[in-house]
This record gives C-alpha cells, structure tokens and sequence, in this order.
C-alpha cells in the first residue's frame, strides 16, 4: 500500500452513552496537492472528521498521520475555513488575516504582515476593502476573507467546512472559480466538506461518499477523470459531467440509506470500492475512450 | 426627522418640568393666604399665622439653596462646612477606589471561573450567597476588622461592586464564540494572546456591562454608607442638613446625587459603545 501524504486509519467516533458510534472504521488518504471532496447526509459525521482532521475534536479510536506525523492538537499546518467564517467582528479584515500571518509568523514585522496578509486579501478580490469590518460585509465577501486567512498562513493542507453553504447560489459561483483558480496555482492539498454535488465535481479529484449515520462508514471513493482544467462554465458540456453528476446524486437520493446494512458489509473498510463513473462509456465517449471500459461502473480494489 | 422627534421630546420635558414645579409651589405656598375667619386665633395658636422656615421649602427656597451651592462649590468651613464639590469629591474617590479595587479582582477571578467549568462550579455557591447580602450589612464587620472609617466605606463600596463585575466577566468569558475560540486554537495561538486579542475583546461588552451595573449599586450605596459612617461626603452632607433641618439643602443634595449618578452611567454607556462589536 503506497503511503500518502495524510492518511486517515481506522477513524471511529462514538458519544458517552449506549448510542451507536457515529462513524467507524473509516480509512482513507490524501496525497499532496489533491483537493478531496467528502459528501454524505447530515449526521454521517463528515464535520466531525473534519474537526479531528484539525486536531479540535479527538477520535474515539483511530489515528491521522499527516506528513509522517501523528496529528495531535490543532497546528498551524492545516488551515481551517470554518462553515460560518469565524471573522473576529471587532476586527478590521486586515487585522483578521493579520492576526493568522502573526501567529503564523511571530518574529515578521508590522509592515510585512501587514503586506503578506494584503496580498492574500488581493487574491480574493478584496483589495478594497482591508480596513472594513467584518460586520460591513456581505456573507460572500466575509468568506472570502475566511479564505484569505487560511490560505495566508500557507499550510501544508487546507480543511474547509461547507464553506460556501450560506452563500446563495451566484456568490457561490464567483466564491468556486475563485477558490479553483488559487488552488490550481498553488497546488494546495485541500479537504472540503460539502452538499453540493456540482461544486463536488468542480473542484475535487477525488469525492468521498458516506454512508448515513449511525455507523456511518465510507461507502465509496468516486474520482473525477474530468481533466482538471475545468471550469464551472463548460464543465456540464463534458459527456462525463453527467455520468459522474448522475453517480452521485443516485448514491445521496437511493443508496446512502441502504449502505449501512447488508452492502457495507460486502466490501473491505480498508480499502473502500474506488468508482470512475466519467469513464463509464454507457454513450460513446471521445475523451476518453481508451481507459473505459464496459459495464456498469468500474471497481478497483487498490 | 430624529432631531425633529428630540425637540418635541425636550419640549415635552420641559412642559413637565414646569408642570411639576407648579404644583410644588401651589401645594407648599403659604398657609396664611386662606382666610378662614373664625379659625385665625386656632391659626395662630398652632403658629401657622407667621411665615416661617418649616414645613414642605417651596422650590423658590430650593432654588436659592442651589444658587448659594453651586455659586461656590469648592469652599472648606472646618469639618461641618464643606462646599457641595468637596463633598461630592469625598464620595467619588471612594466610590473610585472602591470600584477599582473590585475591578482588579473581580476582572481575573471572573476570567478564570469563566474559563474553566470546574472552577465555575466550585464558586458558585459562594457567589450565589454572597451576592445577594446587603452591603451594608458588612458595615460592623468592616468597622469592626478594618478600625477606620474611611476604609470601611471603600470596602463597602468594593464588595457591592464586586458581584455584577465578577458574574457579568465569568459569564461574558464562558459564553464567547467557539468558533472564535477553535480560530485561535488552529493558529496555535499562546493563552496570553487569546485572553488579550480575543476572549477579552468578545467578552468586553458583557464585562462592560457588569462594570456599569456595578457603578450603579455602588454609587447608591455610598449615600447609605456615607450616612452611617459620617465625616465627609455626599450622604453625610444629607444626613448633617437633615439634623440642621435644612430641608432645602436636603432636596438640593438629592438632586446632586441623581445628576453626578447620571453622569457616571452615561460615562460608562461610552465606554460600553466603544468596546461593542457589530457581527
């Protein structure tokens, strides 16, 4: 088994009390400068892993190893966007960000934190408004800087909790394309919480389905063969867009509820069923026509 | 449209003003005026016939104990003859260091109860008796302890402000974001770091709320405690005018009280604008 970059092993979460555990048995990886997608209806405990991931939360059972090292205890390593963005009101945008970059960077003086963090707000778009409080924004614009401050402290990994789910639909948008284009400049490794399946396909290499909770486990590892070139404009013009689009969606609408009995059982939490639904060439396909290769979907036991 | 509303509203309090003044003088005018006839010997027995000091002041006679007052506030008699400024003086640096002092331990204490449930949990039951026990209850026990007077005053005035600061910071600090809390957690920020930059700026409002329910209590409470242990200060001037019978000097006093307790409230509803946040 090849090592990867972060890898979860044997993650299981259970409350006090005679409850079934939440989540259990849970083992994936993530290899440097992948931007993993992790779908799944509430309560499966995707935010709880994610929590674990950062180091706020602490497993029942179970370890995370990132870069060779045991996570324990949050580091500023893996940068977190929170769902709500979690600006410190009282202050300015700039000070915000600042106060990641100092913390990041304790012995930086005023002038270049304050250059490092203006950079970064530059990169969102918010050059304008750095000496805004956070209060004097739109949702869109306070994630932004919640994107700002993570990307500012340069991590190693990048953990975002649903970071766009209180956003409407056209801010989302613009937020996505924003957030692809960093992302494929700076080849961050990016772990995302998410409902929306487009968005899902959008930005991820990898999505990661859950099955419901209790005993929520990993039902299957879907990659996204689209070339990562994609944009949110002509990506649904790829003949795979739906075949991927369509995977998904019948996992969360159909199978998700039945994964927890009888077919979680089939399969080895090890080493979860890695689907390429994109590559399915039900229609003729003329992207990729080599790797297809014929039945209902593709599954390989790494 | 807002400014328009404010002058209809000074107008209107103005016309209460007025209106209560005038039925101040008509209820305190002079008996003398009524011509009852047959009752003027009955009148006069009972020495109604004469204009005399006592009975209810009129506000005219109010009104000249303000204009004496206020025309040389800051003049020193000897121990019985002290200008309204002076006294008023005494009472604020009590009430200041008193406060002060509840200040430096109520703001670390609170945070630490604030910060950890089990410390909450093990003061607790102090605070909830304590709290509620009038401060001036303490008085004997302080006199008693501390031997001074003066002191005794500022304990008073210290353990009355202490409860809303102490409750308000521990409540203020227990209930801040934790999102805000895991921000700081995930940019390994050091404890003194988080409780300067961000527990005490989000905790700041609640604090500064307790700190002016604490002025508040503590600024009523020094009248009473001024009264009992004398010498100087706002409540010993009422209670020495009291004894002269001055009641003039009295209402005057009372006015002071509740125009310098004004002042001090709206110092602090600065203070508590300054420190309050927009989310």
């Amino acid at each position: 088994m090849t090592t990867h970059f972060l890898s979860i092993e044997g993650l299981k979460k259970a409350y006090p009390g005679a409850h079934p555990a939440v989540f259990q048995d849970i083992h994936f990886g993530i290899d440097k400068g992948e931007f993993v997608c992790i779908i799944g209806h509430s309560g499966c405990g995707k935010t709880t892993i994610l929590n674990v991931l950062a180091g706020l939360e602490d497993a029942t059972a179970g370890g995370v190893i990132m870069d060779g090292r045991e996570v324990a205890g949050p580091s500023l390593d893996r940068g977190v966007v929170f769902q709500n963005h979690a600006l410190m009101p009282w202050m300015s945008v700039l000070a915000n960000v600042a106060f990641a970059v100092k913390s990041r960077w304790p012995d930086w003086s005023k002038a270049k934190i304050a250059e490092h963090s203006t950079r970064y707000l530059e990169m969102v778009g918010l050059g304008h408004a750095i000496d805004k409080k956070p209060a004097e924004l739109s949702g869109g614009m306070k994630q932004r800087v919640g994107i700002a401050r993570a990307f500012a402290i340069e991590p190693k990994m990048l953990l975002l909790d649903e970071p766009f789910g209180a956003l409407d639909a056209l801010t989302r948008g613009t937020i996505q394309d924003e957030l692809l284009k960093i992302v494929q400049a700076t080849h961050q490794t990016v772990f995302m919480i998410t409902h929306d399946v487009d968005e899902a396909i959008l930005l991820a290499d990898k999505v990661i389905l859950m099955s419901n909770g209790p005993l929520a486990k990993i039902a299957e590892i879907v990659e996204i063969t689209m070339p990562r070139d994609r944009t949110r404009a002509d990506m649904h013009h790829d003949p795979q867009f739906y075949r991927i689009r369509n995977h998904l969606v019948d996992f969360l609408v159909n199978r998700s509820k039945s994964y927890a009995g009888d077919t979680a059982v089939l399969h080895d939490p090890k080493h979860p069923p890695i689907v390429r639904p994109g590559l399915n060439a039900e229609a003729p396909s003329p992207d990729a026509p080599s790797r297809a290769t014929p039945g209902l979907k593709q599954v390989v036991n790494q | 449209m807002s400014s328009r509303l404010a002058l209809r509203a000074g107008l209107i309090s103005l016309l209460l003003f007025l209106l209560f003044i005038g039925i101040w003088s008509v209820a305190t005018r002079p008996v003398e005026a009524t011509d009852h006839g047959a009752d003027a010997e009955y009148a006069a027995l009972m020495g109604k016939g004469v204009d005399k000091a006592s009975g209810f002041p009129p506000p005219a006679k109010v009104g000249e104990a303000f204009v004496t007052y206020l025309s040389d506030p800051f003049y020193d008699n000897g121990p019985n003859d002290k200008g309204i400024g002076i006294q008023l003086g005494h009472s604020l640096i009590r009430v200041g260091i008193g406060f002060l002092l509840a200040v430096a331990v109520a703001l670390p204490l609170g945070f630490a109860i604030g910060m950890s449930p089990l410390l909450f949990q093990a003061f607790n039951p102090f605070i909830q008796i304590l709290k509620p026990i009038s401060p001036l209850a303490w008085m004997p026990l302080a006199l008693y302890s501390l031997k001074d007077s003066d002191i005794s005053g500022i304990f008073v005035i210290f353990i009355c402000s202490l409860w809303p600061m102490l409750i308000n910071t521990a409540f203020g600090v227990a209930s801040v974001r934790k999102d805000w809390i895991n921000v700081a957690r995930t940019l390994e920020v050091g404890p003194l770091r988080k409780a300067f930059q961000v527990i005490l700026p989000a905790a700041a409002p609640t604090i500064l709320t307790g700190m002016r329910i604490s002025m508040g209590i503590a600024w009523l409470v020094i009248v009473a405690a001024e009264m009992l242990v004398g010498g100087t200060g706002i409540g010993y001037f009422v209670w020495n005018e009291w004894n002269n019978l001055a009641l003039p000097n009295v209402i005057f006093a009372v006015a002071m009280i509740g125009l310098v307790g004004m002042i001090l409230d709206q110092c602090f509803g600065v203070l508590q604008k300054l420190v309050t946040y927009r989310e």
